[in-house]
Order: structure tokens, then C-alpha cells, then sequence
């Protein structure tokens, strides 16, 4: 055994302090925390930082989109109703139309026909009042050349013929009344 | 000290067995009168490596982190939510995370030193660091409370539990000021040291043991409990990963309760 080892140890006490290590130890340990404090406690407090926004951010995202998609969705349904009022009502509409129409046509095609036979029967008015003076007149001559023969002389006078015409045409008139 | 003695009775020819003297390491080279010893250089080399990793670990900031930063982050979370807001509380944890991930870290290097091959000593075996750092933390505690309660209010705090009235305060005042102003940083620095340094002369002792028992006994005799020495320093070893950690851990979680106490209205 070495004895300078044996009297070595008994100098130095584990427990005792060696100034040099012990304030070493307390620099070197200071520039440690203050390193860490400046350049890692941030970088690291940052990182969790945007990892917490990022992750709300897409939570937000998500839930923004979301409410967008409903509104959208209700946006559309409202649409599909409105067009199916739209359809509807268009469709009741040109029933009415429709209807409108036909009843138009008819009370067109009916004054129409109205209008034809009032004129047809205008027409035949006319024809038969024609008709009629034509025959008066004829029914004259007849009446006159049948009365000349009869009696036996020519009636000379146009005037005095005429007036007896009308004389008996008036009083054949009357007679038909 | 007797056990060597008696190991040196018992061998007659010579092992040294591990003692604290085998913490009281030769400078590496010196500055001036300072001799700068390896535990120094390993303190200094932990500085780069907690800070180099831990900004490696976090300097994209990516908010899809890669391999470094989740593990980084895994860590940092670790300490910043498991520790600090369980400790302190979600008011007013911000302020220490920086300290107390730095502690943690600090510790956990220098402890893993133990265990790192060619490094092979924890730095925390040598109790200076260990009271800097406990004084530190004493501070710390002491000053935040100090500054929330005032002085006399923060004494009050933490020497008069919540409810207690009358005769009864003559003995709990000292002995609360005592357990929690006191002893408090003592425990700190003790328990951190003691597993350090037990542990390391553990490994110590059985590798040195196995090797002279294999190689230097002069009894072939000797050899396969040399082997079993070995097996049990590796065996060992796994322990003593799991009580680095912890150790780190303890250390970081009782700081952070100590704060939390010391900011707490009642306690």
C-alpha cells in the first residue's frame, strides 16, 4: 500500500470543497442555461406555437368549410324549391292560357259564324227583294198586256200605265198584308 | 480507508482497492498553480454538448418536427410539462423551464460520463460541482419566494404548516425551518454525489478486482471470480444507467417542487 496515496486520501474529505471546480462548475452551468434559455426554450416554445396554430388553424379551416358546404347546401335547396314553385306556377299559368285561349277561339269561330249567316241572310233579303221588284214588275207587263188584250186597246200613256201598275201592285201589297 | 487496509492485510502482496482517493485525479496540465483535472474538462465538454445538441435538436422549429427535433422535443416536453407545470403550476412554470431543462440535461451528461467508455468518470462524483449546483437551486427557490411573499411572509410560508395555531408552533417553527431551508439544499447535494459516487467505485472495484484476480493474483485459482467480478461490473453498469437517470431526474423534480412550494399561497 502506498502510504503518500493513504496520506493523500486523508487530506482530501470527499465532502470537502474545491473552490476551482465549484466555481467552474457554476460558470460553466450559467453559460449553459443562459445558451439554452436564448437559443432553445424559443426555438422550441415556437415550435409548439405554430404546431397549436396549425392544428386549431385546420380545426377552423375544417369548420369554416363545413358551415360553407351547409350553407351552400341550403342555398340549393332553396333554389330547388323556388324552381319547383316557379314550375308550377308556370304550368298553371298556360293551363289558364290555354284555356283563355280556347275560350277566345270559340267566341271567335262563333261571331264568325254569326257574322256569315247574318250575311247570308242579308244576301238572300236582297235577292229575294230583287227578286220580288222584278217580279212586280214583270207581274206589271204580264198583267198590263194581259189587261190590253182583254180589253181590247192599248193603254197609250207610260205615266198613266205606270201609276195603274202601282196602283195594283199597292193594292196587291196590301192585300198580301 | 480500513477497507483498504484490510484488503492490503488480507492480500499481503498489493491490491489496491478503490477509495476516494480514486477521485482525486492527477491535473491533466495546469494553468499557472491551477491544475486543471479531468472532471474540468469534462464539465466544460458538457456545456457543448447540451447546448449543441439542444440546438441541433431545435433550431428548425419545423412544425412537422424531423428525427432530432422530436427527440428533442420528447425531451424538452418531458421537462417542461412533466416537471415544471406538475410542479410549479401553469402560471408561472415559463420562467424556470429554461433552468430546469438545462439542469436536467447538465446532469444527465455529466452522470452518463460514468458509463461513456474512455470518459469513464461522472463529474458529479466530485461534490463541488454538485453544492454549486444545489446552492444554485437553493437560491433560486429562496429568492422567487422571497420576492412573492416578502421576507417575513415567505418565512412564514415555509415554517408555519397551514392551520397550525399555538404552543404546538414553538417546536414546528424550527423544525420546518430546518427540513426546508436548511437541510434541503444538504439532501440535494448529498444525494446526487453519494450515487455518483458509489456507483463509479462500484464499477471501479469490480474491474479493478477482476482484472487483478484474473491477471495479477498469481493464482489461477483466482481467475473465474475475476470473471464473475467482470460479469457483475457489466451487470452493474445497467444499473447504474437507470440511477444516472434518475438521479438527473430527482435532482430536476425536486428543484422544480422546491420552486413550486416556495410560489405556492398555502402549502
Amino acid at each position: 500500500m502506498d502510504t503518500t496515496l493513504l496520506a493523500a486520501e486523508g487530506e482530501h474529505s470527499p465532502l470537502a470543497v474545491e473552490w476551482p471546480e465549484l466555481i467552474l462548475g457554476l460558470i460553466v452551468f450559467g453559460i449553459v442555461v443562459a445558451l439554452v434559455a436564448k437559443f432553445v426554450v424559443p426555438n422550441f416554445e415556437k415550435a409548439y406555437a405554430e404546431r397549436t396554430a396549425a392544428i386549431e388553424g385546420g380545426i377552423e379551416d375544417a369548420q369554416q368549410a363545413q358551415k360553407e358546404a351547409q350553407a351552400a347546401l341550403e342555398k340549393y335547396n332553396a333554389q330547388l324549391a323556388e324552381a319547383r314553385t316557379e314550375a308550377a306556377r308556370i304550368r298553371e299559368e298556360a293551363k289558364e292560357q290555354g284555356a283563355q285561349i280556347v275560350t277566345e277561339l270559340r267566341e271567335q269561330a262563333k261571331a264568325e259564324a254569326d257574322r256569315i249567316t247574318a250575311a247570308a241572310h242579308a244576301q238572300v233579303e236582297a235577292e229575294r227583294a230583287q227578286v220580288l221588284a222584278q217580279l212586280k214588275a214583270e207581274v206589271g207587263d204580264l198583267a198590263t198586256q194581259l189587261a190590253g188584250r182583254i180589253v181590247g186597246e192599248s193603254l197609250e200613256e207610260e205615266a198613266r200605265q205606270k201609276r195603274t201598275v202601282e196602283r195594283f201592285i199597292t193594292e196587291l201589297e196590301g192585300s198580301a198584308n | 480507508m480500513t477497507t483498504a487496509l484490510t484488503f492490503v492485510a488480507a492480500e499481503g502482496e498489493g491490491f489496491t482497492a478503490p477509495g476516494p482517493g480514486s477521485f482525486e485525479l492527477p491535473p491533466v496540465f495546469e494553468i499557472g498553480s491551477l491544475g486543471v483535472t479531468k472532471s474540468m474538462l469534462l464539465i466544460i465538454l458538457s456545456a457543448f454538448i447540451v447546448v449543441g445538441l439542444s440546438w441541433y435538436a431545435s433550431r428548425k422549429a419545423a412544425v412537422v418536427p424531423g428525427r432530432a427535433q422530436f427527440a428533442g422535443e420528447y425531451l424538452y416536453g418531458f421537462i417542461r410539462n412533466g416537471v415544471a407545470r406538475d410542479s410549479i403550476g401553469s402560471e408561472h412554470f415559463m420562467k424556470f423551464v429554461p433552468y430546469l431543462f438545462s439542469l436536467f440535461t447538465f446532469i444527465l451528461v455529466n452522470n452518463y460520463y460514468g458509463i461513456v467508455p474512455f470518459l469513464q468518470f461522472p463529474s458529479f462524483s466530485r461534490i463541488s460541482y454538485v453544492y454549486g449546483l444545489a446552492a444554485l437551486t437553493w437560491l433560486i427557490y429562496n429568492g422567487v419566494g422571497i420576492a412573492k411573499h416578502g421576507f417575513l411572509g415567505y418565512l412564514k410560508l415555509q415554517t408555519i404548516p397551514s392551520g397550525m395555531k399555538g404552543p404546538i408552533l414553538v417546536l414546528l417553527i424550527p423544525l420546518e425551518f430546518l427540513s426546508n431551508i436548511l437541510v434541503r439544499p444538504a439532501t440535494l447535494a448529498l444525494r446526487l454525489f453519494a450515487n455518483l459516487f458509489a456507483g463509479h467505485l462500484l464499477l471501479i472495484l469490480f474491474s479493478l478486482g477482476g482484472a487483478y484476480l484474473i491477471l495479477d493474483s498469481g493464482n489461477a485459482w483466482y481467475a473465474p471470480v475475476g470473471v464473475v467480478s467482470f460479469l457483475l461490473g457489466i451487470a452493474v453498469s445497467f444499473l447504474e444507467m437507470l440511477v444516472m437517470f434518475l438521479q438527473a431526474y430527482v435532482f430536476t423534480l425536486l428543484t422544480a417542487m422546491y420552486i413550486g412550494s416556495a410560489l405556492a399561497d398555502e402549502h
